[in-house]
């Protein structure tokens, strides 16, 4: 700590801190733009001047930047000083020069660092009269405008996405007043999370395109604190909505998970949630005509085809939320009761789980990762799988060069000087896959190899640092002494972490990973650290919850149950169309409760309109075990009386009280949630995850809306010009509309929206922070369920070595970030980013099956034919091949199996 | 230097040995007069003594700054592990007005390579660049040439006349932007980024080029080396003149429509009617000195009656301005100011980096203001713009020392001469003006 | 000083970039002078020019290749420095300097005089393909006012009659 005098007054800071970061913490208002809590300080804006003195008798002074001063013990300064504050405004006067003063017809408007900085500066007059620099934007693809001449060339952009996010189609050309700043070239950002451009551009020159076609200013969109549903690492998230449309997506601080970042899929790929074919009100079939029902009507009709079946089963679902998947099971029974998870992922779940909570191995926080110094990273392309984990795991690796500077007595902020010195340096990241990955350009060593080879090093890895860890026979000299080495240097680290998952569909790989973990700890390295990842944003929630899993229920049906209810899973996206089809042909009835109308709807005889994670409340766990609670963010009702789509838990729910009156008295959620925990120790913590309904802030419930929120009283002027009253919720602490309380320095840590008096822009979470870019004053929202203990032992199920059969091809699981997941493939935006995916196999099988690279091959598995384009690698094993599983309707169940009939052209 | 003065060893070490015809001094006849045999001494020298000597000399950096070379090298880590250690020669003379290195480098290449040899030896830096512009065709020619010869006789690479040094030296040419001047822009420059300066701390002695400890010299500070080693340090402090306490002798000179421009060695304190008058021969015919810049573009403007100020840093500071590089120009009364500074700034904004708010975005406006009064069209208001602009762009408000050089020339034209500026002002205050909307791009 | 920065389409292909093996070569050789190919990135350009007179789009993708660093750094510096030139320009390059002490000695005479026989603007090549007219930093060689070089040679004490038989030398 450390004791500064600002304006007379002396406070406490964190000595380790600048000067700005250190005002901003203390929530002094200090303007600035080139600074970020997340990309350091280079002092390029000149925004943050403060006057500095000596001492206390110092009178005089000296204007610093305060982002590039320290803010050691004893230091004097002044904001409100009138040089500093003529030279702030003198800033904003120079950077506006150029601006292009089009506020009104700028996106970024009212959720603009710039115009909160101008208006902090008092700068309110144009002296300026001259003509001002103009530039040519460029087209960057489906998800992010380009606007240059907002431009006030404050360097974060580039500093994020090439410094920070690693990627390389960015840069900064020219010189002097003439800065431009995008791709060499027009055409898509490639970097997986260049949508976070948006909000780290101070101003408008980056936009949410997805935002454009159907815009409207922040203050007049509702929000609630949500979570991304795209993958299992649950970003915190606040989508915004108007006219009953979710509009765009922004990050939502959480200072354990995302903090400051999204990925692309997660920020753009809500578009599903949108979709003119979803269904809108519960129907059933009368013939062949679809007829609409209300809710007592649906209701009935479930209750009666429940009541008219000798075995109902429920096939629950990672993508839908721990209520929901509660709430089936208690309507069908936990005998009943399925997961909706393939088989062999499931049991993959299920040690992840068993890992979780048995290995002894800490699993970090998302954030926590950056802390790490080596990576292991085992079957896994964490980019396509869990994106956000791998930017974290780029920021882990650029801790090599934190290190070196700190020896230097660098500051942590000093970032310029930190990459100065560190100059390539990084921290050793080893990776395993079935192809490259997409952290090749920092991997210190790449093995691509079939999955069970991965898992065969893993094992040598394990036991080349324990030796009472199993050994695996049979290994080549060559890859003993990558193991070998491989052990070396994550012994010779301080906090190792190894990454594995599930969707290599390989378990081995998973003990391999355990067993890096457990070996490391056994030799004293107590700060290992282990991630599993996993597909679902609920799939770590439902294997908790537990049940059995899909193929068990395929099964089920074979065996004479002869009802069917469906919770939010398609289920042709996870075994073959032929299980699934000879299944669902032989049921009676099948329910299914969905917000999308999946081909799985389609074979439905009655469908329950189910909400969107926008539409409806809900708790999911996340990869490291962190329960975590996605509020509603508007009533469609409310804008189109005839719609009536419900949490799919509250559907259930409302099924099981006509069916059985003494099934549930769950009538909101936290009295289903507070039944979860009666009934379900293991889940007993999701209480804690979030305030309940009864919430309050000096009585008031919190605001989803800013309070400038405008039109409300027009927004139903179509249908009725009588405002009808603002749909309550009863379910959450949250208020529909800009009724309630939206105080920053309330006691609270669910935000629905980063606002706070004079900073409208993403900055302002600031003022929500116990520090700049820390935690949430209250704490960062979800609750972790897992104790890890120690009680495991060494995994020794060690597979053989791959061997390539002639004329068969061996699925390796190529998960994609834009295509895979079952939901946002259904967004237009997201198909437009992913394009045609193909299959790769190595050139080598291509010359003996005669084909070209691009040409179209086709093979059929379980039924089903495909005909995609092929693409050469390298590095894919030979008798393997990679098909982009999750899109094009391959099943997840794919990974793994043969396929013995690749040829080209149409089958 | 067509001036027939007499030089020796002893009294022009920078000089002396040039030829009369013009042509580069080549090794043989570099060695016949005297040449590496400061390199011989400083080789035989512990580095620490060397820096020593260097410190004792009082030699003050002579690219503009004035910064002690001894003390420079000095700063250098005592960390005998951080061992890959970089000598880099500051060749980017690219200040208007400046013409000092170009003269040194291509007819004495050897000089700067000895220099470079003994200030290698001294920060114990295994390799060298000298960061030359690329304008300056003639000088990397003959520099690599030299160092050629150099490598040839054993005075570079390995084992330098057996002494178990090693050292290495390129040659690297710039593409053109005077912020590349500025040492860290420089470093940036030379490891093929972007020439924005870098900010200290941390300073280059600790990491500087590629992280590594480096020091960054100019070419004619560089230059004074190897006579510092061969005569010693009382000879070197007893150049100077007219009470100075800068050491040494320096390149001076006098430009603008003067009857004889030009570049002399001369002892520091030298002043500065001396040089205007004996050397430069006075103004040309029908024209009086109205001003002059003591150093290079970015120095305050003095008047006539500063002239018999001795030429070195104290002094000409006293009065106001910054010896820089010691190379005056005069500006004869039928300059008008306005335009003068127009085109000053015009530069100053063309060679900004772009980093900084400040310099990017403040000195373009200082050019549209300074065009607007040239042109009559100034407004009321529009001086004290310029002048909060000079206010504000002062040292440390900007991240380099290049837009308050920048403002330096500015502040003491509008001190000296603000009627200049006031006859461009007319009519009203007026910033309501057609609104044309955001223009097309010209192609 | 506010010209838009052309961005233009860095691919393969389109304007059929070849980087010669001569050119390759003095490129690696480069490489070897530094602790990083990255600092090489400017002397390649300046080969790539020297070559071809000015930098196509294709020599920055060769060049980021070569050096194995992104395009968008070797853009980023090839649009940086002014003597790199990301446009086509003439045979023959005209860099009159135009700072203070030339505009003392009279830049603007020597520059209208270029103007008139040349019959192009500073930043314009003849429609021959000659000549390009540039402004550059003061060339050092102020007490010689004004002054210019044409390629590589430097011509000084400049009055605007002698300017027609300067430009005869080069065709």
């Amino acid at each position: 700590m450390a004791t500064i005098h600002v304006d007379g007054k002396e406070y406490e800071v964190d000595g380790a801190d600048n000067l700005l970061q250190a005002c901003l913490s203390l929530g002094l208002d200090v303007p600035y733009f080139c600074w970020h809590p997340a990309l350091g300080s280079v002092g390029a804006c000149r925004q943050c001047a403060v006057k500095q003195y000596k001492d206390a008798d110092d009178t005089r002074g000296r204007l610093v930047m305060s982002c590039m001063a320290p803010a050691s013990d004893g230091s004097y300064i002044s904001i409100e000083d009138e040089e500093a504050k003529a030279f702030r405004e003198n800033v904003v006067e120079w950077l506006m020069s150029n601006h292009p003063h089009d506020c009104p017809v700028c996106e970024e408007g009212g959720n603009c660092h710039l115009q909160d900085m101008t208006v902090m500066t008092g700068h309110n007059s144009r002296r300026y009269r001259f003509a001002k620099r103009t530039h040519e934007n460029q087209e960057l693809g489906p998800f992010v405008s380009h606007e240059m001449n907002r431009c006030i060339a404050c360097y974060r952009c580039t500093r994020y996405y090439k410094d920070y996010a690693d990627g390389t189609d960015f840069g900064v050309y020219g010189a002097n007043n003439n800065v431009y700043f995008g791709r060499p070239e027009s055409g898509t950002l490639e970097s997986e999370f260049a949508g976070n451009l948006v909000e780290v551009c101070p101003t408008g020159v980056f936009t949410d395109k997805t935002h454009t076609e159907r815009y409207n200013r922040k203050w007049d969109m509702q929000f609630a604190p949500s979570i991304c549903q795209q993958c299992s690492v649950g970003c915190n998230i606040s989508p915004g909505e108007r006219y009953g449309e979710v509009r765009r997506i922004e990050n939502r601080y959480n200072g354990d998970v995302n903090h400051y970042f999204l990925c692309d899929r997660g920020r753009f790929g809500y578009g599903y949630t949108n979709l003119e074919t979803r269904p809108k009100q519960p129907f059933t079939y009368q013939g062949e005509e679809q007829v609409s029902l209300n809710t007592e009507q649906a209701v009935q009709t479930a209750s009666d085809i429940i009541k008219s079946s000798t075995r109902v089963i429920g096939i629950g679902s990672p993508r839908a939320s721990l209520e929901s998947n509660f709430a089936l099971r208690k309507l069908v029974g936990a005998d009943n009761f399925f997961t909706g998870i393939e088989a062999g992922e499931q049991q993959r779940l299920e040690k992840m789980l068993q890992i979780l909570k048995t290995s002894g191995v800490y699993t970090p926080t998302l954030r926590e990762i950056e802390k790490y110094d080596a990576v292991v990273i085992l079957g896994e392309d964490i980019t396509q799988t869990a994106a956000r984990v791998a930017l974290s795991v780029r920021q882990a690796v650029k801790g090599k060069a934190r290190e070196m500077a700190a020896v230097q007595s660098v500051a942590e902020w000093q970032i310029a000087a930190i990459q100065n010195i560190g100059q390539h340096a990084k921290y050793p990241i080893f990776t395993t896959h079935t192809d490259r990955t997409r952290l090749d350009d920092v991997t210190a060593w790449h093995y691509s190899a079939p999955a069970a080879d991965q898992a065969r090093l893993g094992f040598a890895i394990a036991h080349a640092i324990d030796p009472s860890a199993p050994a695996v026979k049979d290994l080549n000299d060559e890859l003993q002494k990558k193991a070998d080495f491989i052990a070396s240097a994550l012994k010779q680290s301080r906090k190792p972490l190894i990454i594995s998952g599930s969707q290599a569909g390989e378990m081995a790989l998973i003990d391999a990973a355990a067993n890096i973990a457990k070996a490391l700890k056994s030799q004293g390295v107590d700060e290992v650290g282990m991630t599993l990842v996993a597909r679902e944003v609920n799939s770590m929630g439902l294997t908790m919850l537990g049940g059995k899993s899909l193929d068990e229920a395929l099964s089920a049906i074979s065996e004479g149950a002869d009802t069917a209810i469906v919770l939010e899973n398609d289920l042709y996206q996870r075994v073959s169309a032929q299980r699934v089809d000879q299944a669902l042909d032989q049921l009676k009835h099948l329910i299914v409760v969905d917000h999308q109308y999946s081909d799985t709807s389609k074979k439905a005889e009655l469908v329950l309109s189910a909400g969107s994670f926008a539409e409806a409340d809900g708790t999911v766990v996340n990869l490291e075990g962190r329960a975590q609670r996605f509020f509603q963010v508007y009533d469609p009702s409310y804008y189109k009386p005839d719609t009536l789509v419900l949490a799919a838990w509250r559907w259930l729910h409302l099924v099981s009280s006509v069916n059985n009156a003494q099934a549930s008295d769950a009538a909101s959620l936290d009295q289903l949630i507070a039944e979860i925990a009666s009934d379900m120790p293991q889940l007993a913590g999701i209480v804690e995850a979030a305030p309940n309904a009864d919430f309050r802030i000096h009585g008031q419930k919190m605001a989803r809306s800013p309070h400038r929120y405008s039109g409300r009283t027009a927004m139903r002027a179509n249908i009725s010009v009588h405002e009808p009253r603002q749909p309550q919720d009863q379910d959450s602490p949250f208020a529909f509309s800009m009724e309630g309380n939206n105080n920053p320095k309330a006691d609270r840590n669910e935000v629905a929206f980063a606002w706070a008096p004079g900073w409208n822009s993403p900055q302002a979470w600031n003022k929500f922070q116990d520090e700049v870019g820390g935690h949430l004053r209250n704490g960062d929202p979800g609750v972790r369920l897992i104790e890890v203990s120690n009680q495991g032992e060494y995994f020794s199920e060690i597979p053989a070595s791959f061997v390539a059969t002639e004329g068969q091809w061996q699925v390796a699981a190529n998960y994609r970030l834009f295509g895979s997941d079952e939901l946002s493939q259904r967004s237009a935006v997201i198909q437009e980013r992913a394009g045609q995916q193909a299959v790769t196999i190595h050139p080598a099988d291509a010359k003996l099956l005669g084909v070209n690279e691009h040409a179209t091959v086709s093979f059929a598995w379980g039924g089903q034919q495909w005909q995609l384009p092929l693409s050469f690698s390298e590095h894919i094993c030979s008798g393997t091949i990679g098909l982009p599983l999750g899109t094009n309707g391959l099943p997840a169940s794919l990974a793994g199996q043969m396929i013995d009939n690749l040829q080209e052209g149409h089958a | 230097m067509s001036l027939s003065i007499n030089k020796t060893a002893e009294s022009h070490p920078l000089t002396w040995c040039l030829r009369e015809d013009e042509q580069p001094v080549w090794l043989d006849e570099y060695r016949r007069k005297e040449g590496y045999v400061g390199v011989e001494k400083a080789l035989a020298m512990h580095p620490d003594e060397v820096v020593g000597l260097v410190k004792d000399a009082g030699l003050r950096g002579r690219g503009g700054a004035g910064f002690p070379t001894g003390l420079k090298w000095s700063l250098m880590p005592k960390d005998e592990s951080m061992n890959i250690r970089y000598m880099i020669c500051n060749a980017d003379e690219m200040e208007p007005g400046t013409y000092k290195d170009r003269l040194l480098m291509e007819q004495m290449p050897h000089l700067l390579v000895e220099g470079m040899i003994i200030a290698a030896h001294a920060i114990k830096a295994y390799r060298g660049y000298i960061f030359l512009r690329g304008e300056y065709v003639e000088a990397a020619e003959n520099l690599r040439k030299a160092i050629e010869e150099a490598k040839s006789a054993g005075l570079l690479g390995k084992d330098i006349l057996g002494s178990g040094k090693d050292f290495e030296l390129f040659v690297h040419t710039g593409a053109g932007r005077y912020i590349c001047g500025e040492e860290t822009a420089l470093i940036n420059s030379l490891e093929g980024r972007r020439a924005n300066p870098r900010s200290k701390p941390p300073f280059p002695a600790v990491s500087g080029a590629w992280g590594k400890p480096t020091c960054v010299n100019n070419v004619e500070s560089i230059c004074n080396v190897p006579s510092i080693l061969n005569r010693g340090v009382d000879w070197y402090k007893g150049l100077t003149v007219n009470g100075s306490n800068d050491c040494g002798t320096k390149l001076m000179g006098f430009s603008g429509r003067v009857n004889n421009p030009g570049l002399w060695e001369l002892p520091m304190g030298t002043t500065a009617r001396e040089i205007l008058e004996n050397y430069a021969g006075g103004m040309q015919e029908g024209l009086d000195l109205k001003t002059w810049q003591p150093g290079g573009a970015g120095t305050d403007f003095l008047l006539p009656e500063h002239l018999d100020l001795p030429m070195d840093f104290e002094h000409i500071q006293k009065a106001g301005s910054r010896l820089g590089t010691a190379l005056a120009m005069a500006v004869d009364h039928k300059i008008n100011m306005v335009s003068l500074l127009r085109n000053l700034e015009e530069f100053f904004a063309r060679e900004s980096c772009g980093w900084c708010t400040p310099c990017r975005d403040g000195l373009p406006w200082s050019v549209k203001v300074l065009r607007a009064i040239e042109h009559g069209e100034g407004q009321p208001g529009d001086i004290e713009t310029l002048e909060q602009l000079c206010r504000s762009l002062a040292p440390g408000h900007t991240f380099c020392a290049h837009a308050p050089g920048a403002v330096e020339p500015l502040q003491s034209a509008i001190k000296y001469f603000r009627e200049e500026f006031e006859a461009g002002i007319s009519g009203q205050a007026n910033n309501l003006r057609e609104i044309r909307g955001i223009q097309p791009n010209q192609q | 000083m506010n010209q838009p920065i052309k961005i233009v389409t860095v691919s393969d292909d389109s304007d059929g970039f070849v980087l010669s093996d001569a050119d390759a070569q003095a490129i690696e050789h480069e490489k070897h002078h530094y602790e990083d190919p990255r600092a090489a990135s400017i002397e390649a350009l300046k080969i790539v020019q020297k070559s071809h007179g000015w930098v196509p789009d294709g020599a920055i993708k060769a060049i980021s290749d070569l050096l194995g660093i992104p395009a968008s750094d070797v853009e980023g510096v090839a649009t940086f420095y002014s003597q790199i030139y990301r446009q086509p320009v003439g045979k023959h390059i005209i860099r009159y300097c135009d700072s203070v002490v030339c505009h003392i000695t009279g830049f603007e005479d020597i520059v209208t005089e270029l103007e008139k026989q040349l019959k192009i603007k500073p930043g314009q090549t003849t429609p021959d393909g000659r000549f390009t007219l540039l402004p550059t930093c003061c060339l050092g060689n102020c007490d010689k006012g004004p002054t210019m070089m044409v390629n590589d040679d430097t011509h000084v004490r400049l009055v605007p009659s002698n300017l027609a038989n300067i430009l005869e030398q080069y065709q």
